[in-house]
């Protein structure tokens, strides 16, 4: 049982060290590219807008799949963030209420 | 949020005692820059809010040493005039991200039992996790995993899933560009979309901890790993994540990120198209295309839209 739990099969260890270089190749890919070209005015505005239009492109598909639950706790996090700045305040409401209205609605 | 006011400004020579201890592998000398070019002022104390936030994002000067001035766009960056890479930040980094961290945990279990099913042993579950540590493409490789491993598909899935990395790590080079290879690619080694999320947070409210990504990462880690083994060992025993929110945690993160990154009129546009562009993509592309897509659709207008 224990040698089972210890097994590592050659194959599976290949895979699985290949998807471990995959993932590092994206990981570092972007910001290796962007420090070896010199990159012009107009390209960094475009960078400049990244950190906004990534995370709204995270959490527009996520909030569209949830319901009623998400969508209320998702002001409650916006909310406390906007009053209190903490983010930890903002995660534990946020949770907190998700579970609250998932069991409510 | 904790953070150490008297840290934030000027630390250029404060900070030099403690890289020495410097919990990197492939730390060299003391890295202080300081920025001479900008003018921005760094805050002190609580962030600056949704409300009164300085500006646009810091320019990302991709030309190291060239001392090029933030163009007219630009010129309210809130630039960070140092960014280090120490102790202190690892530290920071660590325990700021402590509690997403536990619920990326919930997910590590899920992720253990979901491998335990798919045959995988103890061992290899954790190896994956230890060495990948990109949560979602593990999961969905395992869902794909059978007998013979469907290789090509599982590499190509995970290459597609996590190739919005690219874009989040070039989105810190306005700060990393002040550190050495080594510690830049060492830190985005455990870069995951939450401590991603917390590092930028970090960076733009002008703490200059450069190490904050490899501190948050870490804790990210531990309990991914720490995590898989519990649910890989466990089984079928442990529940539902979402049973406890957590599967909320990752929006709440993003959502109060959003909170923060709001810049006003000028993020009206690339947000508008970024919303969009993923929604769209969404429904028509599988896996995690739409993420690329949104963030890539907002930069190409913004491109367009420059001079204009």
């Amino acid at each position: 049982m224990i040698s089972d739990a210890l097994s590592l099969d050659p194959l599976v260890v290949g895979v699985i060290l290949g998807m471990a270089a995959v993932t590092v190749l994206t990981k570092v890919g972007g910001i290796w590219i962007v420090r070896r070209f010199e990159l012009s005015d107009r390209l960094e505005a475009g960078l400049n807008v990244l950190p906004g239009a990534i995370v709204i492109a995270v959490l527009g598909p996520e909030l569209v799949n949830g319901g009623p639950a998400e969508w209320g706790a998702a002001v409650v996090v916006l909310v406390v963030m906007w009053r209190t700045e903490s983010i930890l305040l903002a995660l534990c409401a946020g949770v907190l209420s998700v579970v609250g209205f998932r069991a409510l609605l | 949020m904790e953070r150490n006011p008297e840290n934030d400004v000027y630390p250029t020579q404060e900070r030099s005692d403690r890289e020495t201890e410097d919990a990197t592998a492939g730390a060299d000398e003391s890295e202080t820059v300081t920025r001479t070019e900008s003018t921005a002022v760094s805050s002190v104390g609580p962030d600056s809010g949704p409300g009164p936030d300085p500006g646009p994002d810091p320019a990302p000067n991709s030309t190291p040493g060239s001392g090029s001035v933030a163009s007219a766009e630009t010129d309210l960056d809130p630039d960070p005039e140092t960014v280090t890479f120490g102790w202190e930040g690892v530290r920071t980094g660590f325990l700021t991200c402590l509690p997403v961290a536990l619920g990326v945990g919930g997910y590590g279990i899920a992720f253990g039992v979901l491998a335990n099913q798919a045959g995988l042993s103890v061992a290899e579950a954790v190896l994956m996790s230890a060495t990948v540590v990109a949560g979602a493409s593990q999961i969905v490789a395992i869902e794909l995993w059978g007998d013979p491993i469907p290789i090509a598909a599982v590499l190509v899935t995970t290459f597609a899933i996590n190739l919005r990395y690219s874009l989040m790590g070039a989105a810190l080079q306005p700060w990393f560009k002040h550190l050495s290879a080594s510690k830049v690619y060492g830190s985005l080694f455990v870069m995951a979309d939450e401590n991603w999320a917390l590092t930028m947070r970090n960076l733009r409210s002008g703490d200059g901890y450069g190490a904050f990504l490899l501190g948050s990462g870490f804790a990210v880690w531990l309990f991914w790993v720490g995590a898989t083994v519990v649910g890989a060992v466990a089984g079928g025993v442990v529940g539902d994540p979402t049973e406890y929110g957590f599967d909320f945690i990752l929006a709440a993160v993003f959502l109060a990120l959003a909170a923060e990154l709001w810049e006003g009129k000028s993020s009206l546009v690339p947000w508008t198209v970024a919303l969009a562009a993923a929604i769209v993509a969404a429904e028509l592309v599988p896996g995690r295309w739409y993420i690329l897509l949104g963030g890539l659709a907002a930069a190409a207008v913004e491109v367009i839209r420059y001079d204009q």
